[in-house]
């Protein structure tokens, strides 16, 4: 049975953590995700959790706490932001390269510079070659609902790779929604005990971590990595239907949001899916074909799946909130551009770079977008593929 | 229980040969002189920073330890320890272990005084359970002899190389087992391989046995990085001792104590007279850099002395 | 469980550990670092005083101590490097270039 409640993304995810009860976590706070930890410290001072709470003096060492804590055997987690997710970024890849299950709760925010603290996916999209896994929620419910499914897809042994529970900063982490929290037997049952094959702490066999690895293995070792994100798409579909079975919100890659006879769509990330789902709807009662498609799963990207929800459409529009500075298009562009090259039909693709350092992302921008879409179905031309929504001048 | 040699000695080995550090490298002698100090039944947890020691130890698929090991990046060693320390902690409450660990964490100068000092300084003020050993070789060696904040003045390294404008390294080596003291953290020691290792024995074991965080920094000559012909490893360590280059003490619970007095203090020339990264002090001309080398470790040495009282 | 043993420059990744992981103590010693040498120690048993200071000094764990008592070196792992020649009081270790 699920409870009905009122929280923050921030506490969705800090109740989470709770409900986990997680072995170790590295504690250092930044905007906006320093509430996570903050709460989290609550449920350590009042007995909730039998956590071992490490107040590090960075997020370099939260991530290295959570390093050595997952390899020795421990249920790690850790929460950041931006500049955090910047400063553990060489550790991102010691984690997902020696296959521990670490789980960050990423609040996203821009980076730097100049310093801003609202949010874009500057600092996830900067992390997304770093071999995690990632997953978008785009509000409060899907939040908890992605925390609670990370750590069955991580820590699965076919998988074994560190999973980013990403949440828009401010936008969803300070915002209080409706939310429907499930029991904590329910929570418990369905994250389960981590029991790793082998770890540093084990009895019966010491294990090394880390080795030099010379050009001979070196190779092996990334196509291994490689392997585990792809046997990652089935878990996390597995995952995602018991999640379904058992609480009613099915979760798969992506949500399809009336894209069936759609003629354009928006494919876009995060808390702004939910100003293209109005302005979809509005369009709708207007008579006009339009439709969204919301990508939950970044890494691994589902190209496969993308190009088939995509098929019917005649033109798209990615939305990239963050920069990748190609000066031809943000990373969510490339992606689903490359998605589509496979198909015999594709549609016309535009990108459209907004929302960075929190600029507002509006219904009628988004129906701006549709009118261009509109515009390059009747002419058939694309004109300027990548574009920036909401700057002045 | 008094120190003796010979059952040391005994105990199985808990670093192998087959490591491919250089022949008579100073990082092989000081872990295999820690991990001894282990009592036999308890198990270790090795971290490791990245440097020489870690990509000779651990080349894949060849661990040189018998216990388990880990190795994250350069800059980290410490809270990786800390993380693993955390672990053990809350697996052990939850009765998931039941073996004793104790936790050893080795780096370099490199990754101990310059790169990982934020990292190492984190983990001592949190009080994790964990000894971090710097083996002190004085540069970063496994990247070719750089200057690092422990290379001590007047060095040629491959960053400050000697030249017509320059005598080497400016500034002098950072006394990094005082700003460990200074975390007035339960145990801080200095050490280096001695006669029969009592020394470095003793504070390894006390280092490990104490509750609570623990620095040991033991000096670990290079001989390709000094300059030196790696026979002589006993000799120039007996000289960075009686010099005073390198004084042996402890420091206990905020009391400092000196564990070695040399019989006579020896002149710092004949320390550095022994390595070629210093031959440059004694061409003609060059008298001042011996003198002003001597005056400085004299400095530190009363100062040592003074709070040795 | 892959053994390091069976791990070579030729295995193909789904043959080596998932993240490059060793589930083995010590397997460094397969390496045979007796290679690189080019100078050797001697042990003279007749004026080795057992005294062992020598074991301590070896970078390379290559004087084996059982029962109090010093082995002869480990040629497998020794690398010549010579401190233990010049630590002996009694000098029982000689050291040389290495007739191969």
């Amino acid at each position: 049975m699920s409870i009905r409640d009122r929280l923050s993304g921030n506490e969705a995810v800090a109740y989470a953590m709770k409900q986990i009860n997680p072995d170790v976590m590295g504690a250092f706070p930044i905007t906006p995700s320093t509430e996570i930890p903050q709460y989290f410290a609550q449920y350590v001072a009042n007995g909730e959790v039998d956590t071992e709470y490490v107040t590090v003096e960075s997020e370099h060492s939260s991530m290295s706490t959570c390093i050595g804590a997952s390899a020795a055997g421990a249920r790690a987690v850790t929460a950041t932001s931006s500049c955090g997710l910047a400063l553990m970024w060489e550790l991102l890849y010691v984690a997902s390269s020696s296959r521990l299950p670490v789980t960050l709760a990423l609040v996203c925010r821009a980076l730097t510079g100049p310093i801003n603290i609202n949010n874009d996916h500057s600092d996830a999209m900067g992390a997304r070659d770093a071999g995690w896994i990632q997953i978008f929620a785009e509000n409060n419910q899907e939040a908890y609902d992605n925390y609670i499914q990370a750590m069955p897809i991580s820590e699965n042994p076919d998988v074994r790779l560190p999973i980013m529970v990403c949440q828009d900063g401010f936008i969803t982490s300070h915002a209080v929604e409706n939310i429907e929290l499930e029991t904590d037997e329910m929570v418990k049952n369905f994250v389960g005990e981590y029991n790793p094959e082998n770890y540093l702490l084990k009895h019966e066999n010491p294990l090394a971590v880390g080795p030099y690895g010379v050009s001979p293995y070196y190779m092996e070792a990334k196509v291994a990595q490689v392997q585990a994100m792809k046997n990652a798409k089935k878990v996390i579909l597995e995952v995602g239907k018991k999640f379904g079975d058992e609480t009613g919100r099915y979760y798969g890659f992506f949500e399809s949001y009336k894209l069936e006879d759609a003629d354009s769509a928006v494919v876009i990330i995060g808390s702004s899916a939910g100003t293209a789902r109005a302005t979809v709807d509005k369009l709708r009662a207007e008579g006009r074909k339009v439709g969204m498609l919301k990508v939950r799963v970044f890494r691994p990207f589902p190209f496969e799946e993308i190009a088939e929800a995509l098929s019917g459409v005649k033109a798209v529009a990615v939305m990239d909130k963050a920069e990748s500075f190609s000066a031809a298009g943000g990373p969510l562009f490339a992606e689903t551009r490359s998605a589509l090259y496979d198909l015999e039909n594709r549609p016309k693709a535009i990108n459209y770079v907004y929302g960075l350092g929190g600029r507002d992302f509006r219904v009628e921008d988004c129906e701006y977008i549709f009118d261009q879409l509109d515009e390059i179905i009747a002419t058939g031309k694309t004109g300027e593929v990548y574009r920036h929504i909401g700057q002045r001048g | 229980m008094a120190y003796n040699l010979k059952e040391q000695l005994s105990k199985k080995e808990r670093f192998v040969g087959g490591h491919r550090l250089c022949a008579g490298c100073g990082a092989g002698i000081t872990v295999r002189a820690v991990l001894r100090a282990l009592d036999e039944n308890d198990k270790a947890v090795v971290t490791n920073a990245t440097g020489c020691l870690e990509v000779s130890s651990y080349m894949y698929p060849y661990t040189a330890y018998t216990d388990s090991y880990i190795h994250c990046a350069f800059e980290n060693a410490a809270a990786t320890c800390g993380g693993v320390e955390a672990a053990y902690n809350v697996l052990k409450k939850k009765g998931k272990i039941d073996d004793t660990f104790k936790f050893i964490t080795f780096g370099g100068d490199g990754g101990t005084y310059d790169i990982g000092f934020q990292s190492l300084s984190g983990a001592m003020e949190r009080g994790h359970d964990m000894v971090y050993v710097c083996y002190d070789n004085e540069a970063y060696m496994n990247t070719g002899i750089q200057r690092s904040s422990s290379t001590p003045r007047f060095a040629d390294a491959t960053t400050t190389p000697v030249g017509t404008q320059s005598y080497g390294k400016k500034q002098n080596k950072k006394d990094l087992s005082e700003i460990l003291a200074a975390h007035n953290i339960p145990y801080v020691a200095q050490t280096t391989f001695m006669s029969n290792f009592r020394d470095l024995h003793e504070k390894a074991h006390r280092a490990i046995y104490t509750e609570g965080a623990a620095f040991l920094n033991v000096l670990s000559p290079c001989p390709r990085g000094w300059r030196f012909q790696a026979q002589d490893m006993a000799e120039i360590c007996r000289l960075a001792v009686d010099t005073c280059v390198w004084p042996m003490y402890e420091v206990v619970e905020g009391e400092w104590r000196l564990t070695y007095m040399p019989k006579k203090k020896l002149p710092v020339e004949e320390f550095m007279a022994k390595q070629g990264r210093f031959k440059h002090c004694f061409k003609k001309g060059n008298e001042w850099m011996i003198e002003e080398a001597q005056q400085y470790v004299d400095e530190k040495w009363n100062k040592l002395l003074a709070k040795c009282k | 469980m892959i053994h390091a043993k069976d791990i070579n420059e030729q295995s193909k990744w789904q043959e080596l550990t998932p993240g490059c992981e060793i589930y083995e103590p010590a397997t460094a010693s397969m390496t045979i670092t007796g290679e690189w040498r080019t100078m050797a120690p001697a042990w003279d048993p007749s004026k080795c005083k057992q005294c062992l200071l020598c074991a301590p000094f070896c970078p390379d764990s290559s004087i084996p101590v059982v029962k109090g008592k010093r082995q002869d070196f480990d040629f497998d792992h020794c690398k010549g490097c010579g401190i233990c020649y010049k630590v002996c009081p009694f000098g029982a270790i000689s050291f040389g270039k290495e007739e191969k």
